[in-house]
């Protein structure tokens, strides 16, 4: 497995709630992520979908230590050293940060509303001190020249910006300290989509220029399916299917799987869609059902899911999923 | 370019709607002149990005815009009641008795964020009690009932105790649905539906979907169903319109104007969005930002973007309607 | 880093072309749209321009002052104001002028009646010498230059009190005295506020666990028993002057929960913003994330909090003066002119005493203007 930047061992993020007794402890938690173990090769795009309450935005968040995650190893090797991020604290932390970025969702709450565009893309090499003077201003334009900003915005303020324009800035800002490892959370749902796609081929071609590795996590599959390499699908803070893209889209292995890709509303009136009916609501992360967490809405469920916890098993070459019928189930896929 | 005479096939007919707002900043212009048609039980979709009017057209039928908007009086909006008679929206005060009969009566309308749609200090049955108590003599046990019967249609499970539930209770997807319920207590013969689905799962989006497009069966309802997403479009749409910075480039039925865009911003459209059925091609994106409406472009509103733009002719003119084939209709030089 | 472009790609945006205008819209910083939008607010102008007077005041109160916060005119004891004419029956005058007046005992009501003599016209005259006064009791910086004088006589326009001092007068200094006492009670606030609401905020946890339930300890007890106790406490015979630092320090001690809480709650929402957790990614370190990126956020906000502080730091003092237990003369503050002012003599023969009630009101009426005008203008980007 030499090939990959990240190894993640059976992550685990679990938020406290607070008892409402004067002086109360906690005893419940929300498990938003609870027990997951992938690995991203260098270079690829790793798409990550799920609905809400699924846990994909904090997998993003706890890789990147702006979350504290509560268990599990998260590995990534910097040129020929492994590094467990999981174990970083304080300055050591702090002096990582430039091997890996976020690009946020939201582009009007992402951008420091008081501070120029060029401070903005700056601040990673500032704050940092990775570079001083004027090789902060050549590298702020160079970079924002890559994301097709004009030069010119420099000197404005992110009021004078539309959405997309918010979200090159933040591309930039991503970009300066030459990061291996990018997670786009959520990077284009904001935006219109005829902007969506301006951003998303930016995306694309600097992640060919740069070798860059992406973490892409959206909840538009069909965003999803167009940049990534391959897809992990996630339900109630767990993994339940990871594969190449085609072969999750066309021919996936999980039910829910197959109820999400039978969701997926179609641009083409002449077909009628047929989705899997699911039943019931999702459960409460705070306590997730027994046995396989898809249990109580999966249309294929029998009494062992019940009680027992599926193992993610890789069924075919990068195919893993988790579910005890993976082996018996013909399922449908888009298409 | 107004027509007097009216379609009596039609539920709706919106004439040459012009709305401005007064702002800080100047007048701004929303909606330049969009003339269209909504027949009784048809689904009409609206697709559009920002800035493109989608919203404000429809709720100047209802007359829900802020004071600080401007109906032009040449404007016309003709709803064909229950009754037969024909009512013009634009003469009719905010808050007179005839429009609040019209609105939530027989108009319904439900929205993107089912949370603030709802009073959090009401069950959502009182807020679906007092519609319809509203519109008539009707008890208050009698109107309760109206009320489990409306969850239930719309697929709440144990209706009689989720009508005593407050909307933070209910999952999103269960409000959208009660939101619903709540709109389609009046039985309206015309649903509008801004963006009702946007910001829900994928799953509970189709079943939403499902659900409206069985009501609609059952109830036979007119929808308006405005959203950006063309997926969703092409699935509950019998014809569809593409608005842009306030006007409507390209109308026809949901298959024509899908597998037969005659407008370059429909193409482009088409063309930007990713598609299941060829996964990893290029996207083509769009060039340009879409113009804020202080900086209206002249001529056609999309000629800043147009990758087949005719110098000369677009900046300056407003296209006609170009009629290709009976329900397919565009606005663009390129057609004529 | 090099470039590549393929031919599809062209600059996304072309040079736009903007005029002059929304050019600097685009370039405008934080407080550059804070004043535009000021501005056009009239209540938040008018109470600035309020408090640029009092600045003045504040500034130039011995040479606003015709005469010493002392001086005696035994002549005109109890005398109601001078009122400034410009012309009676002997004509016009470019010149304004007073007549000159006197009071004299009434034997039988025992009141003090005032005495006009028209026939004698005192003139005023501006930028004239007078009584010395020293800046910062430095006897180095003496000067005797007043704003307005009469050659002969007195001028009294606001008449003059029991003693014979002059109002007008009296009410400047004391006009110095409150706001300068506000001022430093204000800031002992901030400092205070901003040290404790910082550290709970930031930290969070158990510290912050404590300094609230601090502070909800502290204002469960009632402003004014606490005040009159605390005050009531300091000795007798402590100078004036140490009196006057006591009441600021009281008042500053007491008046920074508020300001704590609110820089608490700002500082709380901002550490979950998403260009916070940016900075946070960019590797920044806590001081820089809170002095770069978060500071600049609140710092309106905490203007606006400290403007309509000092209403209340200024009405606590006068409230104390007023019955006896903050200033005490020889110190002029407007409560101890208002105490002055307390009894029926007053209130029935003088009303002119109530003069300083006039500024009191004023003063909080600017700050308030003002306050409420920052706090509508703070938001540009809401």
């Amino acid at each position: 497995m030499s090939d990959n930047l990240l190894e993640i061992k059976n992550l685990k993020v679990h938020f406290p709630i607070r008892s409402k007794r004067l002086f109360g402890g906690t005893t419940r938690y929300v498990k938003a992520v609870d027990g997951v173990s992938f690995y991203i090769e260098k270079g690829e795009t790793l798409g990550l979908v799920g609905e809400s309450g699924s846990g994909k935005t904090t997998i993003g968040r706890s890789i990147l230590r702006a979350i504290d995650p509560t268990e599990g190893q998260v590995t990534f090797k910097l040129d020929d050293q492994i590094v467990d991020l999981t174990q970083l604290q304080g300055r050591g932390l702090r002096a990582f940060r430039r091997y890996m970025q976020l690009i946020f969702q939201d582009p009007y709450a992402s951008l420091n509303p008081r501070m120029t565009v060029r401070d903005i893309i700056a601040e990673p090499l500032v704050a940092s001190k990775l570079a001083k003077g004027k090789e902060v201003d050549e590298r702020v334009r160079e970079t924002a020249a890559l994301c097709k900003l004009n030069l010119e915005y420099l000197r404005r303020f992110p009021h004078a910006f539309s959405g997309g324009q918010r979200q090159r800035i933040g591309i930039a800002r991503a970009l300066i300290s030459q990061p291996q490892f990018i997670v786009c959370d959520e990077s284009v749902s904001a935006l219109d989509v005829s902007i969506q796609a301006e951003v998303l081929n930016l995306l694309m071609d600097l992640q060919a220029e740069f070798g860059l590795t992406y973490l892409f996590i959206a909840h538009d599959l069909s965003v999803v399916a167009h940049i990534s390499s391959r897809v992990a699908v996630m339900y109630l803070g767990q993994f339940v299917e990871l594969a190449p893209t085609k072969k999750l889209f066309y021919s996936p292995r999980h039910p829910y799987t197959e109820a999400l890709m039978s969701a997926i509303p179609k641009v083409n009136p002449d077909i009628e869609m047929t989705p899997v009916h699911l039943k019931g609501e999702i459960p409460s992360p705070v306590n997730p059902p027994p046995g396989c967490r898809f249990h109580t809405r999966c249309p294929y469920v029998q009494d062992m899911c019940r009680t027992e916890m599926p193992q993610w098993q890789e069924i075919e070459t990068r195919h893993f999923v988790a579910c005890h019928f993976a082996d018996t189930l013909t399922l449908k896929g888009t298409d | 370019m107004t027509t007097e005479q009216t379609d009596w096939d039609a539920l709706l007919e919106v004439q040459d709607l012009k709305v401005s707002f007064k702002t800080d900043e100047g007048i701004i212009l929303a909606v330049n002149g969009v003339t269209f048609s909504v027949k009784r039980g048809q689904t009409l979709g609206i697709v559009g990005e920002s800035g493109s009017g989608k919203s404000v057209s429809t709720k100047a039928i209802m007359q829900l815009l802020p004071r600080t908007a401007v109906v032009d009086k040449e404007s016309s909006i003709k709803w064909h009641r229950e009754d037969g008679e024909i009512t013009e929206i634009t003469q009719l005060k905010k808050t007179s008795r005839e429009m609040r009969r019209i609105r939530g009566g027989e108009i319904g309308m439900i929205f993107q964020e089912p949370m603030s749609s709802f009073s959090p200090v009401h069950t959502i049955g009182n807020q679906i009690i007092e519609a319809v108590q509203a519109h008539g003599q009707v008890s208050k046990k009698q109107a309760r009932e109206v009320a489990i019967d409306m969850l239930d249609k719309v697929g709440i499970s144990n209706p009689s105790v989720r009508v005593d539930q407050y909307s933070f209770e209910l999952s999103g997807g269960m409000r959208q649905r009660a939101m619903i319920a709540v709109a389609l207590s009046m039985n309206p013969s015309l649903l509008i539906a801004d963006e009702p689905t946007t910001s829900l799962d994928v799953t509970i989006q189709a079943q939403i979907l499902e659900l409206m497009n069985q009501l609609q069966e059952d109830l036979k309802m007119a929808i308006i169903f405005i959203t950006h997403n063309l997926g969703v479009i092409a699935q509950v749409a019998d014809e569809v319109e593409v608005m842009y910075l306030g006007q409507i480039l390209e109308r026809g039925t949901a298959k024509e104007v899908i597998h037969q865009p005659q407008h370059p911003y429909t193409r482009s459209l088409l063309r930007a969005i990713p598609r299941l059925d060829h996964i990893g091609g290029r996207l083509t994106a769009i060039s340009g930002d879409i113009p804020s409406p202080l900086e209206r472009p002249g001529g056609c509103p999309f000629h800043t973007r147009c990758e087949q733009v005719i110098p000369g002719v677009c900046e300056t003119q407003i296209p006609a309607l170009t009629r290709i084939s009976s329900t397919h209709t565009v606005h663009c030089f390129l057609a004529e | 880093m090099t470039t590549t472009t393929t031919p599809k790609d062209k600059l996304a945006d072309a040079v736009p072309t903007t005029d002059e205008e929304k050019l600097k819209y685009f370039t405008a910083s934080q407080w550059q749209l804070v004043w535009w939008r000021f501005r056009r607010n009239r209540l938040g102008l008018l109470g600035a321009g309020i408090l640029s007077v009092y600045v003045v005041i504040l500034l130039l109160a011995d040479f606003l002052a015709p005469y010493g916060g002392t001086t005696l005119d035994v002549e005109y004891v109890l005398g109601p104001p001078q009122v400034v004419h410009f012309w009676d029956d002997n004509g016009f005058s470019l010149r304004p002028f007073v007549y000159s007046v006197t009071t004299t005992r009434d034997p039988v009501t025992l009141a003090m009646v005032p005495t006009i003599d028209k026939s004698q016209r005192r003139y005023l005259h501006f930028f004239v010498r007078g009584e010395d006064y020293k800046y910062w009791n430095k006897r180095s910086l003496v000067s005797n230059w007043h704003l307005f004088g009469v050659d002969e006589g007195t001028i009294h326009l606001f008449g003059t009190d029991r003693m014979g001092r002059d109002i007008f007068s009296r009410v400047m200094y004391a006009t110095r005295t409150s706001l300068t006492l506000g001022v430093t009670g204000v800031f002992i606030a901030f400092v205070m506020g901003l040290i404790m609401g910082g550290v709970s905020g930031y930290l969070g946890g158990q510290v912050d666990f404590f300094i609230q339930r601090l502070i909800e300890l502290i204002r469960s007890v009632p402003d004014i028993p606490l005040f009159m106790g605390l005050a009531a406490a300091l000795p007798r015979d402590w100078t004036p002057e140490r009196v006057y630092f006591m009441i600021t320090l009281i008042l500053g001690f007491l008046g920074w929960t508020t300001l704590a809480r609110r820089i608490r709650g700002k500082l709380l929402s901002l550490r979950k913003e998403d260009y916070v957790i940016a900075a946070q990614l960019a590797g920044a370190s806590n001081a820089r994330i809170i002095a770069r990126h978060m500071l600049p956020s609140f710092t309106s906000y905490i203007i606006v909090d400290i403007v309509v502080s000092f209403p209340y730091m200024i009405l606590a003092e006068t409230a104390l003066s007023f019955v006896g237990l903050g200033l005490r003369p020889p110190v002029i503050s407007w409560g101890v002119l208002l105490k002055g002012a307390q009894n029926i003599q007053a209130i029935e023969l003088a009303p002119w005493l109530f003069f300083p009630v006039l500024f009191v009101v004023f003063a909080v009426l600017g700050f308030t203007f003002l306050g409420d005008g920052l706090r509508d203008a703070a938001d540009p980007y809401s």
